[in-house]
């Protein structure tokens, strides 16, 4: 189906429906008495990872071992060589050793694009989060999660449609934001952004979503899903915003406002959490958060992404 | 390109009947019998199984779904295969199985099967039918149970139509002139 996931944005519905369907067979697979698959046996996938992260690198690594494949974890982080030339022969090197896949993490938006169209290597790549630009399995997890929510045993075949998510935090650094924003869409949700004027990206005119930075405001639309997104720390350069304590306060999923929203609607967040930064801790651990499932599901999610690119027949 | 009619809607009917009781003769004793079909078809064919041998045996014959595609050898010759829900309606531990499918043919599938079992337990007794057997065998493979053997040549197609899915059923070969 496959040779690559790099991006959500050509998913259609029904790609995106099949996908998700898979990835419940093989949450199916992980509650029997043998929970190793020999589908990906003989397959030898590496985690090359330039950036820190701790949870999606296990995640993929567990995905990637259920399924049979040898797997070898490659962390890059550190490495003073600059980005291009590294990655170059970094990809080189793995394409000699006979890498049949790629899971690449990397600083750089379009890390995953480069080594996938480069020739450098013939290996399947997935783009496990690259620069500020996208981060296709967390949203693929994301719609899962929203549609197992939703329908439980009986999500299979299932869209989005009419699903309404609002997206909330630093969207000018998210690439979790901008996957989701592609993904949820083409499922058929809508996506409402909110941040402050200094975390809203410039140029959304091509993105099928609407913006806004009153996050009350959204609040009160009553939205099936409200998305918080990290505070990223690690990529703020500059001032942003004045005082932590003043964005926690603008634009901070607090108890009370998590008490105005419909009781069906779900809270999320990709992880790792800022408690009290942009969202309460008691919000984080009530039952409308998705925190923890969305982890769980990462595993199922990502087995069905391996199978995806790897399993079939490859035509490099 | 030819198309032939091998069997007619009441020839599959008859089959599915002559196999219920069958698989009840064969297995007269067996307190823990499960029929697990092979999507598409042969799921559907183990139903239809299970409903008549509950009649004939006078006792709850429980069926269900096993998806094999994850197990399987052929997987990098082609495209990648969608998956298929598996639904195992009891614990297999001791159990007798019947793994029911449409057409016996390389016999791939049902290695597949096989292994895909033992994910689910240790069953006492595995036993295999299918409405036809075409021959070809790649694997050393045989069933327990058969509705119609069709000797065929490897150039032929032969299908089965079920009329959950297909709105009729009957069994076709296809090719073969050439």
């Amino acid at each position: 189906m496959s040779e690559h996931l790099l991006s959500t944005k050509g998913f259609t519905r029904d790609s995106a429906v099949t996908l998700l369907d898979v990835a419940e067979d093989m949450a199916d697979t992980q509650r029997r008495q043998v929970k190793k698959l020999p589908t990906l046996r003989g397959t030898t996938i590496v985690n090359l990872f330039f950036e820190d992260s701790t949870r999606t690198r296990i995640s993929f690594e567990a995905a990637a071992k259920r399924l049979s494949a040898d797997v070898i974890t490659f962390s890059a982080k550190g490495s003073s060589v600059s980005k291009g030339e590294s990655l170059q022969d970094t990809a080189q090197t793995l394409q000699a050793m006979g890498a049949d896949g790629i899971v690449i993490r990397h600083s750089s938006s379009g890390a995953a694009h480069t080594l996938a169209t480069s020739g450098w290597t013939r290996a399947g790549v997935v783009n496990a989060g690259d620069g500020t630009h996208e981060h296709p399995t967390q949203a693929l997890l994301d719609a899962f999660t929203i549609r197992k929510r939703r329908h439980g045993d009986d999500s299979r075949g299932r869209d989005l449609a009419g699903v309404r998510v609002v997206i909330v935090g630093d969207i000018l650094h998210s690439r979790v934001a901008r996957s989701n924003l592609w993904l949820l869409t083409a499922m058929g949700a809508s996506v409402h952004l909110v941040a402050p004027p200094t975390l809203l990206p410039s140029h959304t005119e091509g993105w099928p979503v609407t913006t806004g930075i009153d996050l009350d405001e959204a609040i009160d639309g009553g939205p099936d899903v409200v998305m918080m997104l990290r505070v990223q720390r690690e990529r703020m350069t500059e001032a942003f915003f004045p005082t932590a304590k003043e964005y926690a306060s603008l634009y901070g999923l607090s108890v009370a406002r998590a008490d105005r929203l419909p009781e069906s609607s779900l809270v999320m967040h990709p992880g790792p959490m800022n408690r009290g930064l942009e969202i309460a801790g008691a919000v984080a651990d009530s039952p409308r958060s998705t925190v923890l499932e969305q982890v769980q599901n990462g595993i199922g999610v990502r087995m069905a992404v391996l199978y995806d690119v790897l399993a079939g027949e490859r035509s490099a | 390109m030819t198309l032939r009619s091998l069997l007619e809607a009441d020839d599959v009917r008859r089959a599915i009947t002559r196999m219920a009781h069958e698989l009840v003769e064969h297995d007269p004793d067996a307190e823990r019998l499960v029929l697990l079909g092979i999507p598409t078809r042969g799921a559907i064919l183990a139903q239809r199984l299970a409903e008549q041998m509950t009649r004939i045996a006078d006792r709850e014959i429980p069926f269900g779904v096993l998806d094999v595609t994850l197990y399987r050898d052929d997987l990098a010759g082609q495209p990648t295969r969608p998956t298929r829900r598996t639904d195992v309606p009891v614990d297999l531990d001791g159990a007798t199985v019947v793994l029911v499918d449409d057409v016996l043919y390389s016999g791939r599938t049902v290695r597949a099967a096989l292994d895909a079992l033992t994910a689910f337990g240790r069953p006492a007794v595995v036993r295999l039918a299918v409405l036809v057997d075409r021959g070809h065998r790649e694997l050393p493979i045989r069933p327990d149970s058969v509705g119609r053997n069709l000797p065929s040549a490897k150039t032929e197609r032969v299908r089965v139509t079920l009329v959950e899915v297909d709105g009729a059923d009957a069994v076709t070969i296809e090719g073969g002139d050439a």
